[in-house]
């Protein structure tokens, strides 16, 4: 059971969540003007990393937020959590 | 001649001691024969006590097998518990607490236990080694002919096709220290932390505390130890903050430390109480997880060591000591380690003739091995047993003394005894340890693996960790639980005294992984009882290749039984390493996993069984179709009318097929209602919300006027359609947007992503009001003067130029209640959907169906509003499986190149502009009959040789269409758009059906569309 903190709702079992995906998606900064190629890496391509992973999970069964996540691939450790646009630092 | 043992009452009972209570006589049945013990017996311990000596069969072999055991570790003694809905396989007999009228039935031989039809078996054995199957089958035909048989005559018990008639529970438990069995060990290290003040929870998987204490005759502070567990016991009872919980195994660790148990409420009880639970499962999330689990004792691996009659010497203690029951009367104790001593004078002390101790080790004199001398005990040094007789029961073994090469000095000399002790030394039980991640590191002086490094917040302690002496448990005990209270905020983290322990020194084990049997017979030396592996088979894995030993487990089947291999991993592991030459640390072990002993399905589904599993979805108009002839179906969780059958009629396929044809030749030709309330309904609100939808859209929405409908698609991100529905704008800053039924909760997740993670800088909301809305689709040529008699007069205006198509108006009232009018229509009639908040929709609908009464308005369900849609060719579910582009189906113009959408990105895909590319069209068949499958294949010569090219599948097929005579259907095709006209087969190869077909626009009915705006 990965518990995970929930910014408005505090630590939470995960099945009260939803995997959202990756949160390393490098999205475009002006759609409009984005090449295939920006739109082929923004919607295909992911790193697939054996450790801290950057991911949201949305909280589909309690406050509906969806909360920024870095989780180790390996030991499902919870590192840190967080809203969409708060940085979460990496571990070394 | 070997004759079964009779079973005279309690024949092997002692005269006294033992827990049980000689008070409350108990009855049970073992193979319909009745027998008697006392309460506090187990099954095993009862059977015993009536000197029933072969209790089941083994698996492969069909040896008869005896008790071999007192614990969970019972590989032999399984059985059938309970009759009817209760009746559980593979019952570990030394864990059943006896009951009256306990019913068990042995398994896994015809036709009965004394005479097994399948002991062939045991002579085929040198045919069944490891691999068999394997080798006897490849290449020689009719595998799935013997498969069955094999199948038949292989596994253990049966399990029953009944309802279960219990009820169980689930529950969640936060605490500061969680304590895993309640032996020295574990004990300690509770009323360490429990006299903090932490909140504590003490699990043990039998019905009292104590563990090994009440199976060998310790002695603290001067009393017998039980007396300080009793002690113990009460100081628990008395603090608030420790909850124990017997009877409760923790049978896994999960990630973030959470533990599960299951509590055996009622297990020990013939029916649970009215309205308890039979089990409990238990999630316990702990700040700190203390793992006293105690160790497992090995037996030791000589021929014939599987006859009726070998038990472990530490289970004969418990037998003798818990249960005042002597398994034989004339007792051989073999070991390698001074556990065989303790055996040896606990039985002696209880007036059974010990004949004689083979300490396999030489040249020691250790303490214990004084005592059993001075008790005027026998005793053989380097000796071992080298085979042991009696099928049915053991008359006797050989003995000789070891050479210390891996033969004998002299000849094999026979003993003749009815029990014989065997002692290898004692595993630690690092399961729930490994479970959390831990690791394992091989210890010589224990011959068996201790747990280092495990994840944080979890200590293993006393015997799980190599400390065998009491003193030592309790020691780690009373550290390890005053260091994690202090963890957690509670105490100074000093460790209580301990009680003085009266130890006799033991000296050394040494470890003897398989005893040499006796010269010129074909002895069976087993090491794992369950799964009938012998040391020939690992030999015979080994010399085959499989030398890993995660092959080895696989290929032989060691520890793959329900006792997953407790007292035969390490022999198997230590004899693979021998084998190979290596130390076995090098070799290493297989991995653990939860759960410890095997757990009940009824336990982990709980309280989500039946419709508390899948709860159904009624709509707000769910009753008044109930009471009007409806027949339900399930879409997904609701439950939505299909159809509805007149006052009195019988459901039939004819009577369906009338109803279906009346209601859409109603709607088509006078007017009809029916319930959209299932679709998801997501309000939209904020001054950024056109700018919102304009974004989630393929199609513009930024302008739309308020008070007008749009149909919309939305895009994923790689181009692929999500979903389509229709959104009104009520005002400047306020939408209504609907989706499928089915689409409804991803939709909103996607709504939600976009404005929480995409565009945060957007003021704008989304909310679920599916619940809120009940949804009717009034449609027809009659519609709009069916409409506005029900209306209130002057509330809103729903002609054709106050209300055009795609119009919306909140301001109506029906019957004063307030109603939202959109002019939008799924059947391509002239039709309306009136939204009505949910409490308020069956007056409203009754107000409609009484506006229309003089049309002969009809209800309609779901196959009617299927039929009209695919007769007009408007998609929905089948069409939209996340492989269609808007282009592909006809829809291209609504993927609008003059804004940036979800989606847009990748509108110019290479694959997307394709022209083999399947696009949606219209099927009828040539013969004007037959019907097309759904999910048919469409291909255009389905005779050639395969591969045959697959050019699409059919989507959606209306079986009949009362509106053009004939089977439509819609469909995916290859250059469909360029085939019209066409024929082609659409073949179902699953019922072998195939069926020719003309391909047409997918529209078979007004495909100008006149209806809807009129």
């Amino acid at each position: 059971m990965i518990r995970i903190h929930c910014p408005h709702c505090g630590l939470r079992d995960h099945d009260e969540f939803s995997y959202v995906g990756d949160a390393t998606k490098i999205r475009p900064n002006d759609p409009a003007a984005a090449s295939p190629e920006d739109w082929h890496r923004h919607v295909y391509l992911r790193d697939n990393p054996r450790g801290p992973h950057l991911e949201y999970w949305h909280h589909v069964y309690g406050c509906r937020a969806i909360v920024k996540v870095l989780r180790d691939t390996a030991t499902h450790e919870v590192l840190a959590t967080g809203l969409p646009s708060e940085s979460l630092e990496t571990a070394p | 001649m070997i004759a079964a043992r009779l079973a005279i009452e309690q024949s092997h009972r002692l005269a006294a001691g033992g827990e049980i209570d000689r008070r409350r006589p108990i009855g049970f049945s073992f193979d319909g024969r009745s027998y008697r013990g006392y309460a506090g017996d187990t099954l095993a311990s009862a059977l015993l006590a009536n000197g029933v000596t072969v209790v089941g069969r083994s698996f492969k072999y069909h040896r008869p097998r005896g008790v071999m055991s007192a614990g969970p570790e019972e590989p032999n003694a399984l059985v059938e518990l309970r009759v009817g809905g209760r009746r559980e396989p593979n019952t570990r007999s030394t864990m059943v607490e006896l009951f009256h009228g306990l019913v068990a039935t042995s398994q896994n031989r015809w036709p009965c236990l004394r005479f097994d039809a399948m002991e062939i078996n045991d002579l085929l054995s040198p045919f069944l080694v490891a691999g068999f199957y394997y080798k006897t089958f490849m290449g020689f035909p009719g595998w799935h002919f013997w498969e069955k048989r094999i199948r038949a005559a292989a596994g253990m018990g049966a399990g029953t096709t009944e309802h279960d008639p219990d009820g169980y529970e689930t529950t969640n438990a936060h605490c500061d220290v969680l304590v895993v069995g309640a032996g020295p060990a574990g004990l300690a290290a509770a009323l360490a932390a429990g006299r903090t003040g932490a909140r504590v929870i003490l699990l043990d998987e039998t019905d009292r505390l104590g563990g090994r204490l009440r199976s060998d005759r310790e002695i603290l502070d001067g009393a017998p130890a039980t007396a300080w567990v009793d002690a113990v016991d009460a100081e628990l009872a008395g603090l608030p903050q420790v909850r124990v919980l017997t009877r409760t195994t923790a049978f896994g660790v999960y990630d973030g430390n959470v533990v599960g148990a299951v509590e055996r409420v009622a297990d020990h009880l013939p029916v649970p109480p009215a309205h308890a639970a039979r089990q409990r499962l238990w999630r316990i999330r702990p700040r700190r997880l203390i793992v006293a689990a105690g160790a497992i004792e090995r037996p030791l691996v000589f021929g014939g060591n599987d006859r009726p009659g070998v038990m472990l010497a530490g289970a004969v203690r418990s037998y003798v000591n818990r249960f005042a029951v002597t398994p034989g009367n004339r007792a051989v104790v073999v070991a390698n380690n001074d556990d065989g001593y303790r055996t040896a004078l606990d039985l002696s002390a209880s007036g059974v003739d010990v004949v004689l101790v083979l300490d396999t080790r030489t040249g020691g004199h250790g303490a214990w091995r004084q005592q059993a001398i001075a008790a005027g005990i026998d005793v053989a040094e380097g000796s071992a047993v080298t085979n042991a007789y009696g099928r049915m029961g053991l008359v006797g073994c050989d003995v000789a003394r070891l050479d210390g090469n891996g033969g004998i000095d002299g000849n094999a000399r026979f003993v003749a005894c009815d029990l014989i002790a065997s002692a290898g030394g004692w595993t630690p039980s690092i399961h729930l340890h490994s479970h959390a991640g831990g690791k394992a590191e091989w210890d010589n002086s224990v011959a068996g693996f201790l747990p280092v490094a495990g994840r944080a917040g979890v200590i293993t302690v006393g015997a799980a960790r190599g400390r065998y002496a009491l003193s030592d448990c309790l020691t780690d005990g009373f550290a390890a639980g005053a260091g994690a209270a202090r963890d957690c905020g509670f105490g100074s983290g000093v460790a209580p005294d301990a009680p003085r322990a009266d130890e006799i020194p033991t000296a050394p084990l040494e470890a003897i992984w398989s005893i040499p049997g006796t010269p010129g017979k074909k002895v069976k030396r087993f090491v794992d009882h369950q799964d009938d592996v012998t040391v020939d088979d690992i030999a015979l894995a080994h010399r085959e290749g499989f030398v890993s030993v995660e092959h080895l487990k696989r290929y032989t089947t060691l520890g793959m039984g329900t006792d997953q291999g407790k007292t035969s991993n390490v022999a198997g592991h230590a004899l693979l390493a021998e084998a190979r030459g290596e130390p076995i640390p090098v070799v290493g072990t297989t991995t653990f996993r939860p759960p410890y002993t095997p757990v009940a399905m009824g336990a982990f589904a709980g309280r989500a069984v039946g419709r508390h599993l899948a709860p159904i979805r009624r709509t707000a108009l769910h009753d008044w179709h109930a009471a009007n002839g409806v027949v339900f179906i399930e879409a997904g969780p609701w439950l939505r009318p299909q159809y509805y059958l007149a006052p009195g009629e019988e459901n039939s396929k004819e009577a369906m097929d009338r109803a279906i044809t009346a209601e859409v030749v109603t709607t088509r030709t006078r007017v009809g209602l029916s319930d959209v309330s299932s679709l998801g309904r997501i309000d939209i609100q904020g001054p950024d919300a056109a700018e919102f939808l304009n974004r989630v859209y393929s199609n513009g929405f930024a302008a739309l006027p308020v008070g007008k409908a749009r149909y919309g698609l939305m895009l994923r991100e790689d181009g692929l359609i999500d979903d389509d529905g229709t959104t009104s704008r009520l005002s400047d800053t306020h939408f209504l947007m609907t989706t499928t039924t089915v689409h409804a909760a991803k939709v909103l997740a996607d709504l939600e992503y976009g404005l929480q993670v995409l565009w945060p800088g957007l003021d704008a909301t989304a909310s679920s009001v599916t619940e809120h809305w009940a949804g009717m689709a009034l449609a027809g040529p009659r519609a709009r003067e069916v409409l506005a008699a029900a209306v209130d007069a002057g509330t809103a205006d729903v002609s054709n130029e106050a209300l055009p198509y795609l119009g919306v108006t909140t301001a109506a009232t029906i019957g004063g209640v307030p109603v939202r009018i959109f002019r939008i229509s799924f059947s391509g009639e002239l039709g309306f959907e009136v939204n009505v908040p949910g409490d308020w929709a069956i007056p409203v609908w009754e107000a409609l169906m009484a506006a229309g009464a003089g049309h002969g308005i009809r209800p309609y369900g779901l196959e009617a509003m299927g039929i009209m849609r695919i007769e007009k060719g408007h998609i929905a579910g089948p069409e939209l499986d996340g492989r269609t582009t808007p282009d592909d189906l006809g829809l291209g113009r609504m993927a609008s190149r003059k804004k940036w959408y979800v989606g847009s990105g990748m509108l110019d895909k290479p694959a997307f502009s394709d022209p083999d590319r399947p696009k949606l069209v219209g099927l009828v068949p040539v013969d004007g009959v037959t019907r097309i499958r759904a999910g048919s294949i469409l291909v255009d010569n389905p005779d050639a040789p395969p591969p045959v090219r697959k050019l699409g599948h059919v989507t959606s097929s209306a079986y009949l269409s009362p509106t053009v005579g004939h089977p439509i259907s819609l469909a995916l095709l290859s250059r469909g758009r360029e085939r019209v006209g066409e024929e082609v087969w659409a073949v179902f190869p699953l019922r072998g059906l195939r069926v020719r077909a003309r391909v047409t626009e997918p529209c078979f009915v007004d495909p100008e569309g006149e209806k809807l705006h009129g």
